[in-house]
């Protein structure tokens, strides 16, 4: 029964997104809201899979939104908004990143790799607020959105939130295809036990690489919909606390459950755009309540809907 | 360049390392101690800062507020280790972070509340405000002076007592052992608020000695935060001699960076090019800084002995 | 419910909801900052756009008015999702405010898109006077780079010949800079750039300011940053050595904190700005008293320039009767800026941006010795922005 009540939930939450254009017809603003947690639920899964089953705590994952949007908007700079360029493009540069970054950072550990995702992700920020040519911290304005050939129109609000849901179903089914394959169950013991998996001959090193260059691949897929989203970049978005915003997400949502960064992303923004319409001191509520949900809701959304299922664990 | 501006320009930068070390030791104490990631930190260098502000503005004197304002930092801090940080000692350093960042947003809101957005300003006395001549024609900031003089004190206090007092005994186990530390009987309970409160303190003294600089204002924290953390992961984590020489080796990078990179930068590029290569490099100059010496050394420059 | 909801009419706007296709109130969306340290420039605005609407007595072209307030948290994304709501959601006809670049820039395409009017208050974009300047945008401020040209003309006017820089490295800093080297003709001997946000201490670029032996010091520090600069050039014992020139830096908000901080090294300092709290218009002195006398304090030029987007937003409205579909009647009357300005009659370029004049302001105590500015000089008389010819409008 208390399988079924996750499944039960889960199915919901995806009808209910699906349908949402629909039942919200004439109110395009929460359809706008929606659209934009489900563009930072992407970015939350595939944080997850280093976070929740890797252990590998990037406190700098943001830069791969970063990186992503200002694919968009670099190439929409110089009147290049054919998707089929710009997209693959962000992509790589994303996956490219990601090594460099993983290359780096998985040489250290617990903390030191905290630190150091951070400080990398920091330089990241202020290589964007150098750019001038890209407006440095004015960003850039995305007029024109990704144009695929006529094939997708992402100008029209709901084709680009069937897009954006289009995604995020396929990385989350992905995600969970991932975690349960030969991959996952590697990625997934290393959180466990690093020492022995390597005694087992697993190449735990290289498994942790390719999971981190994955995550930020993924996550620079959220970045590109987040540029066409927003018809707008700038270094702000990578800064240290959009990867705590992030990280927060994972955990409101349930740390190593496939679901749970989606009702933690949307969970997320719904509270932020309700709390600060409700009081301008709106901090002073959310602070606390982080803390509560560390301290009292270790398992996040998805631990309320029951014990995890064994191929979840 | 000059060799009187280089002079002073290392004077800059020392004192600059002398407020990070403040931020650092604290920092690195909890953390090498109670393996505890506490950005929260930053909101009691901001606490300090502001409440020794208020007390400044009550009695007409920087001296009487600074006094006044750090027994009350180091309440705050204890009250907030054993309110919110103590059950977290035991949970996993995503949680820790988490927590810690929750205290900073409620921090930053309380302190908008109380003192308003737009902060507030600490009058100096009259001899600390102006600026006295170091060698003839090089006059420098007296408060400067004042920090560096005040900042080598209680590092050297410090010393003294991570050295050669017991509690300091206990502390320097702690960071190695902590199990064993316990096993010996000692009250761990204890020793951590003792920990936490005085790194609270030091933080608000720095925050206290900045403020007269930077104005005490909202989110003041976290401008230092992050190089303060840098400080501690280049110095070791648990390292209080690593923080000292992490912390002057960090100001030094940052001030000599802000001072001479356009003109070093002007000898192989563009003029123009410089100017916009040497701000954008003199911002990253300590994160580059931390991920070389991380790349070489992943448990930073001075890792305290017996750790695993 | 939207906070700070404010409406003269607000219960009859409430019985009126439900009657479809009804224009019974002018609806403006007003996008500042209120949170973050930077709220108090907020708190600015929203105190003096609260002050215009009970000036024009809450109503405009028999029309009442309904203010929906937003706090963009200094964030583009979220000023730009408060923006789309405003839009889509509360459907306002006029949406005023933006206190910064990137939040404007990020916002502006959800406003005009929708064929609504943008009011900015404060932010002067190079990008939005030039190319991408727009039919329904209009500033009630001033491009960034022309207080700073003024500034760089009184210089040469005061005859210096040598100047250091100090600038935040941001947009907004870099278009100051770009401004005062843009009129200034003599040599400029050093700039520093600092990193921003974030940077307080500017002991390594005050050593080098003073080794520089320059003539002035041309600086640019919006905010809690601009007293600490202040501060710290006293300390450094500046004052009075090298003197300091100063644009958005000093202003009505850090005035009084530096007066508590007792930073005597301010008075007399001097800056650049087209707006003045003595500026003897009468539309001025109504504001001026009007908002001393409700706040208990003097308004900024953030408040002076929110002031006007009501009045501005008002001579639309009233010249169309009330009629808010009249889109074309309304933009003709505010391309006009046939209204009463808190700095006397201007005109709008082609891009929808003041033609303005710029005084020169000096440090002083009021008669009640609280610290203010007073006007000195006109640099500028009618000064359009360099960017206007850019605009194809």
């Amino acid at each position: 029964m208390v399988l079924n009540r996750r499944i039960i939930v889960t199915v919901l939450v995806l009808i209910a997104l699906a349908l949402l254009p629909v039942l919200l017809g004439g109110a395009p603003f929460y359809i706008g809201v929606v659209a934009r947690a489900m563009i930072l639920a992407i970015a939350a899964i595939s944080l997850n899979l280093i976070l929740g089953y890797g252990n590998m705590f990037s406190f700098g994952h943001a830069v791969y939104i970063g990186i992503g949007a200002y694919t968009v908007g670099i190439f929409a700079h110089y009147d290049i908004f054919n998707g089929f360029i710009q997209w693959p493009v962000g992509l790589a540069v994303s996956a490219l990143i990601a090594l460099l970054f993983g290359a780096i950072s998985l040489r250290t550990k617990g903390v030191y790799f905290i630190m150091i995702t951070m400080a990398l992700a920091q330089m990241m920020y202020f290589l964007g607020l150098s750019l001038d040519k890209y407006g440095a911290d004015d960003g850039l304005v995305i007029y024109t959105r990704s144009e695929f050939a006529g094939l997708i129109d992402l100008e029209d609000h709901v084709t680009l939130y069937y897009v954006v849901f289009g995604f995020l179903l396929l990385t989350v089914l992905g995600m969970a295809r991932l975690i349960n394959s030969r991959f996952g169950l590697v990625i997934r013991a290393t959180k466990f036990n690093e020492a022995r998996m390597r005694a087992l001959g697993f190449p735990v090193g290289r498994y942790k690489l390719t999971a981190f260059v994955l995550a930020g691949t993924i996550c620079g897929l959220a970045g590109l919909l987040l540029g066409n989203f927003t018809n707008f970049v700038n270094p702000d978005m990578m800064h240290w606390t959009r990867s705590g915003e992030l990280i927060f997400m994972v955990v409101l949502g349930g740390m190593g459950s496939v679901f749970g960064p989606i009702f933690g992303a949307i969970t997320f923004l719904l509270l932020e755009e309700f709390l600060s319409d409700l009081t301008e001191h709106w901090q002073i509520v959310f602070g606390p309540f982080l803390i509560l949900v560390v301290l009292f809701a270790r398992g996040g959304i998805d631990g309320l809907l029951g014990r995890k299922d064994r191929s979840d664990d | 360049m000059t060799w009187t501006l280089l002079l002073e320009q290392s004077l800059n930068g020392f004192q600059l390392g002398i407020v990070l070390f403040l931020m650092a030791a604290g920092l690195t104490l909890v953390f090498g101690i109670m393996d505890m990631v506490n950005l929260a930190h930053g909101s009691l260098y901001m606490i300090g800062a502001l409440l020794c502000a208020t007390f400044t503005e009550w009695t007409g004197s920087f001296l009487l507020g600074v006094l006044l304002a750090l027994p009350a930092v180091l309440v705050v801090g204890i009250l907030v280790e054993v309110v919110a940080l103590r059950t977290l000692y035991k949970r996993d350093h995503l949680d820790q972070v988490l927590a810690s960042f929750g205290l900073i947003l409620f921090f930053n809101e309380l302190a908008r509340i109380v003192w308003g957005p737009e902060g507030m300003a600490i009058p100096l006395p009259a001899w600390l405000d102006g600026s006295i001549e170091i060698l003839p024609g090089v006059p420098y900031p007296t408060y400067r002076l004042m920090v560096i003089v005040v900042g080598l004190a209680v590092a050297a206090a410090l010393y003294w007592l991570v050295v050669k007092t017991r509690t300091g005994m206990l502390i320097r186990a702690g960071a190695s052992n902590r199990t064993m530390v316990g096993a010996l009987g000692v009250n761990i309970g204890l020793l951590f608020t003792l920990i936490f409160g005085l790194g609270a303190a030091l933080a608000g003294l720095a925050g206290m000695i900045a403020a007269p600089i930077v104005q005490a204002n909202i989110g003041m924290g976290e401008s230092i935060l992050i190089p303060a953390f840098v400080v501690i992961v280049v110095g070791g984590i648990g390292s209080i001699r690593g923080a000292f020489i992490a912390a002057l080796i960090v100001g030094l990078i940052d001030t000599m960076g802000r001072s001479f990179l356009d003109v070093l930068l002007g000898t192989f590029m563009s003029a123009n090019a410089a100017e916009t290569a040497a701000p954008a490099l003199s911002a990253m100059a300590i994160y580059i800084l931390m991920a070389v010496v991380l790349f070489f050394r992943p448990q930073g420059l001075f890792p305290p002995q017996g750790r695993g | 419910m939207t906070i700070g909801k404010l409406s003269a009419g607000f219960v009859a706007a409430l019985a009126l909801a439900s009657l479809p296709a009804q224009a019974a109130s002018v609806k403006i969306g007003f996008v500042t900052t209120l949170t973050t340290p930077a709220g108090v420039i907020g708190r600015d605005m929203q105190d003096a756009f609260n002050l215009a609407l009970e000036d024009i007595g809450g109503k405009m072209g028999g029309l009442d008015v309904e203010v929906f307030y937003e706090d963009d948290g200094f964030k583009p994304e979220i000023g730009k999702q408060k923006t789309d709501k405003l839009v889509q959601k509360d459907d306002v006809d006029f949406v005023a405010g933006y206190i910064w670049s990137h939040v404007l820039l990020a916002s502006q395409k959800s406003v005009l898109g929708a064929g609504k009017f943008l009011i900015s208050a404060n932010a002067g974009p190079s990008q939005l006077a030039g190319k991408q300047c727009h039919e329904n945008f209009f500033a009630t401020s001033w491009q960034n780079d022309q207080t700073p040209m003024a500034m760089g003309e009184v210089l040469n006017k005061r005859g210096v010949k040598s100047l250091y820089v100090i600038a935040p490295n941001y947009a907004a800093g870099k278009n100051m800079v770009a401004g005062v080297e843009r009129s200034f003709k003599g040599k400029i001997v050093g700039k520093d750039l600092t990193k921003w946000p974030g940077q307080l201490d500017f002991s390594a670029e005050l050593a080098k300011a003073r080794a520089s032996k320059a003539d002035g010091v041309f600086v640019f520090y919006p905010g809690k940053a601009g007293g600490a600069f202040m501060k710290q050039y006293q300390q450094a014992g500046l004052n009075g050595k090298i003197p300091l020139y100063s644009v958005f830096t000093v202003d009505s908000l850090s005035l009084p904190l530096f007066q508590k901080g007792k930073l005597e090294g301010v008075m007399g300092s001097y800056m650049t700005q087209f707006w003045a709290p003595d500026l003897d218009t009468p539309q001025n002195k109504k504001f001026v008293d009007g908002f001393r006398k409700k706040y208990n304090r003097y308004p900024s030029f953030y408040a002076a320039q929110t002031y006007d987007s009501m009045f501005l937003i008002k001579s639309a409205v009233d010249a169309v009767k009330g009629d808010l579909t009249n889109k074309d009647g309304m933009r003709a009357a505010m391309a006009k800026a046939d209204f009463p300005s808190v700095r006397g009659s201007f005109k709008f370029g082609n891009n929808h941006f003041p033609i303005q004049d710029f005084y020169l302001r000096e440090v002083v105590a009021d008669a009640d010795g609280n610290w203010t500015t007073a006007t000195r000089d006109v640099v500028y008389k009618d000064h359009q922005d360099p960017y206007a010819k850019d605009c194809k409008m």
